[in-house]
């Protein structure tokens, strides 16, 4: 079970959150201009690490807000949590 | 390599079985091979046999950074079906389905395959429509399968709970018959021991730490054991999928997350089908020592975690107790996880890749024990000729790129 700290409703179990994946995906600025292996890698490539991972959180059975989490896929350790909004923090800075 | 029949077994009697020869030998790693083969579960030792058994190659080194068959491989509930919907998956996983039924036989091993029956069920209305038309498409494909009434499912599993007022109400189903469960470990040792006995080398506690590419094709691999040569490689890894094709610059569409299972206390049998359910993630069977094996849904976050966590155990076990009043008695005897690929689509990735010589075979996600012996098959055939097995060609990486996805996470539900 993770703990998960809500920016909004602070610390709930994982049962109430849904998990988005990946996060801070750019989405090519104009769709028609890029190669189809390009929309292709916006699309489904992903990075999918064994370590550190910058992932999207809903707290579904909450306030419903989307948010950002920095998180050990191997410990499953939350080291950051953060806003849709604020720069992916830097690995081993502040607070990852 | 000695046979396993009814003969050596009365005469290995004698001497108390204590001289059978070992089912294979535990080389040194040689400094070049024609092929090299990532990973030591029954994908990888499949393509290995193939590789030597069909194409004539037998130069080939399986490396496994554990022990064979301590992946997924192990760890999987076992179960074999090719009710799939798309035409692409159900000719590749029913050509799969059939090499299970001979197994025992060409590869001199009991694999105790049992074909107990695959039951589907559904709990509305609209989901049994839905079924119909899934049923039918199976059956248009030549596959087996068989709608079935409520009242049919209550005689074929007396254990369900069919009651009007249940939190899972049961509307109907559909069978496969041909569908069934066997011995994990005994696919991965068939495998290993028929490729050994045709030269291939299998080395175990030999991690793959690196790939060499040079003009953009493979030289070789770097391993906790020294380097070997070689100028072609095929992975399956399973989990660690995005971590090997890193090494040779490749990035993949895969996620790669927990998927658990769990057995209970063994009981006498009282279970005699796998029964399971696109909608409620929880399914089950009786293993041929008495315990329940159940499964559900994989856990909902990317995961490196080889344990599972408790919210899925929970939601599956509330499932079962739901759907099985009965087994709310029993004990939980043991509980565990593995790492599984999953792509966009929930299909496998059987490939060539950007790099020449490199062929991957991954997104087998939580549906790949039933694969082994097609996936080992059609891997083996398009390394060796460099080109894609016809089975496999809509299962090519490039079909991301190319939008030709074959959605079954969407069309069948889950996949074990
Ligand atoms: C709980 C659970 C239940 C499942 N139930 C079913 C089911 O009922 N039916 C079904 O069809 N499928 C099921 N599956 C899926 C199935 O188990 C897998 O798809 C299948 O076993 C994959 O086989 P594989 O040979 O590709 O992978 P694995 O058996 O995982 O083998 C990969 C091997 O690669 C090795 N490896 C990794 N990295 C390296 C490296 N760098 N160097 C050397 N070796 C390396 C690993 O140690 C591992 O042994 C289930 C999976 C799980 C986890
Ligand atoms: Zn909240």
């Amino acid at each position: 079970m993770i703990r998960i700290e809500c920016p909004w409703c602070g610390p709930r179990s994982e049962a109430e959150f849904t998990c988005g994946g990946q996060s801070h995906i750019v989405r090519p600025a104009d769709p028609a201009a890029v190669s189809d292996r390009e929309w292709a890698q916006y699309l489904y490539q992903r990075d999918n690490p064994k370590g550190l991972h910058y992932e999207r959180w809903r707290h579904t059975f909450g306030c419903r807000q989307w948010f950002n989490v920095a998180r050990d896929t191997v410990t499953h350790e939350i080291r950051a949590v953060y806003r849709m909004t604020d720069l992916k923090p830097a690995p081993g800075g502040e607070g990852v | 390599m000695e046979k396993y029949s009814g003969f050596n077994l009365l005469k290995h009697a004698l001497t108390g079985h204590r001289r059978w020869p070992r089912s294979w030998r535990s080389p040194e790693p040689k400094p070049r091979y024609d092929v090299v083969i990532i990973g030591g579960g029954g994908h990888g030792l499949a393509t290995a046999y193939y590789l030597a058994k069909e194409q004539g190659i037998t130069n080939v080194a399986v490396l496994e950074k554990g022990w064979l068959g301590g992946g997924n491989t192990g760890r999987n509930t076992a179960v074999s079906r090719s009710n799939y919907f798309y035409p692409e998956s159900t000719r590749f996983f029913e050509h799969s389905l059939k090499r299970f039924e001979t197994m025992g036989r060409d590869l001199n091993y009991n694999i105790m395959f049992s074909q107990v029956g695959l039951l589907n069920l559904a709990f509305s209305r609209h989901e049994l429509e839905i079924f119909r038309r899934w049923a039918t498409a199976i059956q248009v494909q030549g596959v087996d399968c068989q709608v079935m009434s409520r009242d049919e499912i209550a005689a074929a599993v007396p254990l369900l709970n069919m009651s009007p007022h249940a939190r899972y109400r049961v509307y109907g189903g559909f069978m496969q018959r041909r569908g069934g469960i066997s011995r994990h470990d005994a696919v991965a040792w068939a495998y290993a021991r028929a490729a050994d006995n045709l030269g291939v080398d299998i080395i175990q506690n030999c991690e793959v730490t690196g790939l060499e590419v040079g003009d953009g094709r493979i030289r070789g691999v770097k391993t906790s054991r020294g380097a070997i040569r070689t100028d072609k490689v095929g992975m399956a890894v399973a989990g660690h999928s995005t971590a090997v094709a890193a090494m040779a610059g490749i990035k993949l569409p895969i996620v790669s997350q927990c998927l658990q299972a769990m057995v209970s206390e063994p009981v006498k049998p009282c279970f005699d089908h796998v029964v399971m359910s696109p909608m409620v993630h929880c399914y089950v069977s009786q293993s041929d020592r008495g315990e329940l094996v159940i499964g559900g849904g994989a856990d909902t976050h990317p995961s490196y975690g080889q344990r599972g966590n408790l919210p899925t155990t929970e939601a599956v076990l509330n499932a079962v107790v739901e759907m099985y009043p009965t087994f709310s008695r029993l004990k939980l005897m043991r509980q565990w996880g593995g790492i599984v690929d999953i792509a966009p689509d929930s299909s496998p990735i059987v490939s060539k890749t950007p790099v020449t010589g490199f062929y991957i075979s991954t997104g087998w996600g939580t549906g790949g024990y039933k694969a082994i012996p097609a996936g080992g098959e059609t891997l083996a055939h398009t390394i060796a000729h460099d080109r894609p097995h016809p089975l496999v060609e809509p299962f090519s990486l490039d079909r991301f790129a190319q939008g030709r996805l074959v959605d079954e996470g969407a069309a069948a539900g889950v996949a074990h």
